[in-house]
């Protein structure tokens, strides 16, 4: 592949850079970049609606008594709207899509992806995709739950349009996923300039090779899943209905063999990001790059053998639980590596605090309190009085919402300059950081109480005593939806920024060949392919 | 034996002189007093309550000997990387430190922090693994209580005292009396003897529901089509309350249950009557046959497999 670009190279048909127009540039687009950009600007889309659904919720919350919501099932539509939305159209999109389209190839020194039009298809099935998901809402909507299991969501507890929609729609953005899937293994194995090798290529690339194998061999076992509950609802048969002869545990299994890869997926790629972060603003090389990428195989490998921990209470056996809990556990010393290895590629730096730092710093320590709830959740003993309670609410949304949305934005400050040329307020960029900090925290951290005391999620009214907690987790949910506010706000501060973005803005620390062209890249990133020593 | 590991355990780390660092983390809250003896215990949650219901029995005091432990080594891991953050912050800022090192790799220090953490793991995973197995099943249990989940309330049967079984239904807000939780209130409560090993059998017939009583330390989901066997044990008189806790349609924040510890020549005296009681309102019902009859065959097979 590489042999070929240079020889079209040296041929030079008319490289001058030249672009498209905007029809043929942003809807017919085959350039890694401007796919990249769209990724971008649907996933900051999507979450108005995420963040819309959580405001919603946590209103609903704030006292006991129903407010806002006419009933429990509707209560069920926002919760499974927030999560699908959350997932699949805002995180993903926004880290695989968006960050990975645009560095990936940069960072290897490709002169795009390995299929550009393959590449244009998987961002425009997410469209239609969000539109069936946020148009299910409108036909009486999915109240299952993200995990969708039946018999609720089958089609006598569920009737109507709205879980065929919800699961159309998790089909279209399968889809989307596998192929994106594909062209980055595709691209990473094959496109790699002269003198690239594995072991020396950027983190965020390891991470999102790493992601791009779970996504291959994960989201088909869940188009299966949906494929059957699909058929269960509408053509009469019966995999997960025991009248038919069929097993609703059968579903949790094929569900969360893909669920636990998915929140995998969603994290790898973020590690790349706060790993560059960390090593750009110490003015260090990072510490330990080979373990760090280790780490990284090690967790997607280990990450499709412990799916059944999320149903500990689903009557598997006593040594399958024993099996899960074991495996479990052990993810959490890859991780330990990870979070001491980032460490230490801050120790003996020269540490500056741009925001992108701040973010990073700050996933350091809240993915750590996050990755420790998890390694009490793992024990099937304990979990036996925390499964499904808020305590895995806080949980996860400490891995999530503060671990792979705090990489996003750390991402997002990091590389804006480079991919839109205008650089970001600097004050205003470390104002939307403490609020989010203060705000999820304050949101998250008591969730925590509420789950040890036994609130049980999905609730959208509760016993008297769980309300003081949720008052404050509340006021935090404000703060972070304000903070929300402020991230529009440096958007438009920054596209209507007069200053041209350096080429590298960040000095002597940022290695990365990204930051080696222009602010922005010119359309055709390398006209001649750089050489790696 | 299993309760001498885990405070062994707990008092290793005890003696590590880390006590400051748990009163930190609200201690006084983190295991909630239970009433004085005799008093009935009430099982349920408190405002503002940072840690774990009290226990009412034998499980869940096991839970909290473990919860304990593993709380203990989470908040120094965390305190831990906390405080090597804050210092390398402070200490490697561009202004204390204008030359940054080059060092990339400290092979003594990586191997460190895989081999602790391993280490750290085993110390947790000894005791959980002793907890499930002896969670999994109840020894020597004297009754069996077979839990249905129904679209919204609870269906309880008592396959050894003359297979009665009822309906457990919430008590609407208007129509609590003074005293009476808000959501968490029954009709008919499950009541079982006190100090008493209680096998449970689940087993659902529209949705997937979980029985789930954070006071007894008993979860588990009531599947349809399946029959799901745990326990539970009440050591002290009182009232323990749970709620549905797996998503199972528009009412799901509102099928509580209530499970009620009695003496035990109180619980003879209250299945005699609810055998009459029950007999009379439900005798002619299909439904109630049918649904015991998978339950009570389940039983037989949880106990052939012993």
């Amino acid at each position: 592949m590489a042999t070929a670009s240079n020889t079209h190279d040296t041929h030079g048909h008319g490289h001058h850079d030249h672009t498209p127009g905007f029809v043929a540039r942003w809807f017919f687009s085959t350039n890694h970049k401007d796919i990249g950009v769209l990724y971008l600007i649907f996933a900051v889309i999507s979450a108005c609606v995420g963040v819309g659904l959580s405001l919603l919720m946590r209103m609903e919350l704030q006292s006991p008594g129903l407010q806002f919501f006419a009933d429990g099932q509707m209560w069920n539509v926002a919760v499974t709207a927030h999560g699908v939305v959350m997932v699949f159209f805002v995180i993903m999109p926004a880290l695989i899509g968006g960050f990975g389209n645009y560095f990936v190839p940069i960072m290897i020194g490709a002169p795009d992806m390995a299929f550009p039009r393959l590449n244009n298809i998987s961002f425009w099935l997410l469209v239609p995709a969000l539109m069936l998901a946020v148009g299910s809402l409108f036909v009486g909507g999915a109240g299952t739950g993200w995990t969708l299991y039946p018999p609720l969501s089958n089609s006598t507890y569920q009737s109507g349009m709205g879980v065929d929609m919800a699961l159309f729609a998790l089909h279209l953005a399968g889809a989307s996923s596998i192929l994106g899937a594909a062209n980055f293994i595709t691209t990473i194995f094959n496109m790699r300039a002269p003198g690239m090798t594995l072991h020396k290529m950027p983190l965020f690339v390891w991470g999102m090779l790493v992601t791009a194998f779970l996504l291959l061999l994960s989201v088909p076992v869940l188009g299966g899943a949906i494929t059957m509950l699909i058929t269960d609802r509408n053509f009469g048969t019966a995999f997960f209905d025991p009248a038919g002869g069929g097993d609703p545990v059968l579903f949790q299994h094929l569900f969360w063999f893909f669920g636990h890869p998915e929140v995998y997926i969603m994290i790898l790629p973020g590690f790349g990001i706060i790993s560059h972060v960390l090593s750009t603003f110490s003015r260090k090389p990072i510490f330990g790059y080979l373990g760090m990428a280790y780490a990284m195989v090690a967790i997607g490998v280990v990450g499709f053998v412990v799916w059944a921990h999320h149903m500990f209470t689903s009557g598997i056996s006593v040594d399958t639980r024993a099996y899960f809990m074991a495996a479990t556990m052990v993810i959490a010393v890859p991780t330990g590596i990870k979070i001491f290895s980032w460490i230490a590629t801050m120790w003996g730096g020269s540490i500056s605090f741009k925001t992108p730092m701040l973010w990073a710093i700050g996933f350091v320590f809240l993915f750590t309190v996050g990755g420790v709830s998890g390694v009490k959740l793992a024990n099937a003993s304990v979990d036996v009085i925390l499964h499904n309670t808020y305590y895995v609410v806080a949980h996860f949304h400490y891995v999530l919402s503060l671990g792979a949305v705090y990489s996003i934005f750390a991402g997002f400050y990091y590389w804006i300059g480079k991919m839109s040329g205008k650089q970001y307020p600097e004050f205003w960029g470390q104002v939307h950081f403490w609020m989010t900090f203060v705000g999820v925290n304050l949101t998250f951290f008591p969730m925590h109480f509420l789950g040890a005391q036994g609130m049980p999620r999905r609730y959208p009214d509760y016993p008297d005593a769980f309300a003081g907690w949720n008052m404050v987790a509340s006021i935090g949910a404000y703060i972070s939806v304000a903070s929300f506010l402020v991230f529009l706000y440096v958007c438009y501060r920054t596209f209507t920024s007069k200053e041209q973005a350096a080429a590298n803005p960040w000095g002597e620390g940022a290695t990365t060949l990204e930051w080696q062209v222009s602010s922005p890249p010119p359309f055709h990133t390398f006209e001649e392919l750089p050489r790696i020593r | 034996m299993r309760r001498s590991i885990v405070s062994r355990f707990a008092g290793l780390f005890a003696t590590l002189g880390v006590a400051g660092m748990f009163m930190l983390h609200g201690a006084p809250a983190l295991a909630q007093e239970t009433g004085a003896a005799g008093q009935p215990m009430v099982g349920a949650p408190q405002a503002w309550a940072l840690g774990l219901q009290p226990a009412g029995g034998a499980v869940k005091e096991a839970i909290h000997d473990f919860n304990q432990l593993v709380l203990w080594i989470i908040v120094i891991i965390t305190a831990f990387v906390g405080v090597l953050l804050a210092w390398v912050v402070w200490r490697y800022r561009v202004a204390a430190n204008p030359v940054p090192s080059r060092t990339s790799h400290h092979t003594l220090l990586e191997v460190a922090w895989t081999v602790l953490p391993v280490l750290i793991l085993v110390v947790i995973a000894i005791p959980s693994f002793r907890l499930i197995y002896w969670e999994d099943r109840a020894v020597d249990a004297e009754l069996t209580v077979n839990v249905t989940g129904r679209q919204w309330y609870w269906h309880y049967a008592y396959p050894d005292q003359g297979n009665f079984a009822y309906d457990s239904y919430p008590i609407q807000e208007a129509d609590l009396k003074p005293g009476q939780l808000r959501n968490l209130t029954v009709d008919e409560p499950l009541v079982i003897p006190v100090d008493t090993n209680i096998r449970v059998i689940t087993t659902g017939q529209d949705v997937i529901h979980s029985f789930f009583v954070p006071s007894l330390g008993v979860q588990k989901y009531t599947i349809p089509g399946r029959t799901l066997e745990t326990w539970m044990r009440a050591d002290r008189v009182g009232t323990f309350y749970g709620q549905c806790n797996q998503i199972c349609g528009t009412n799901h924040w509102f099928m509580p249950i209530v499970v009620r510890a009695v003496p035990k020549a109180e619980f003879e005296a209250w299945a005699a009557a609810a055998k009459q009681r029950f007999a009379q309102e439900g005798g002619s019902s299909p439904v109630l046959a049918t649904a015991a009859a998978p339950a009570e065959a389940g039983a037989q097979l949880a106990e052939l497999r012993r």
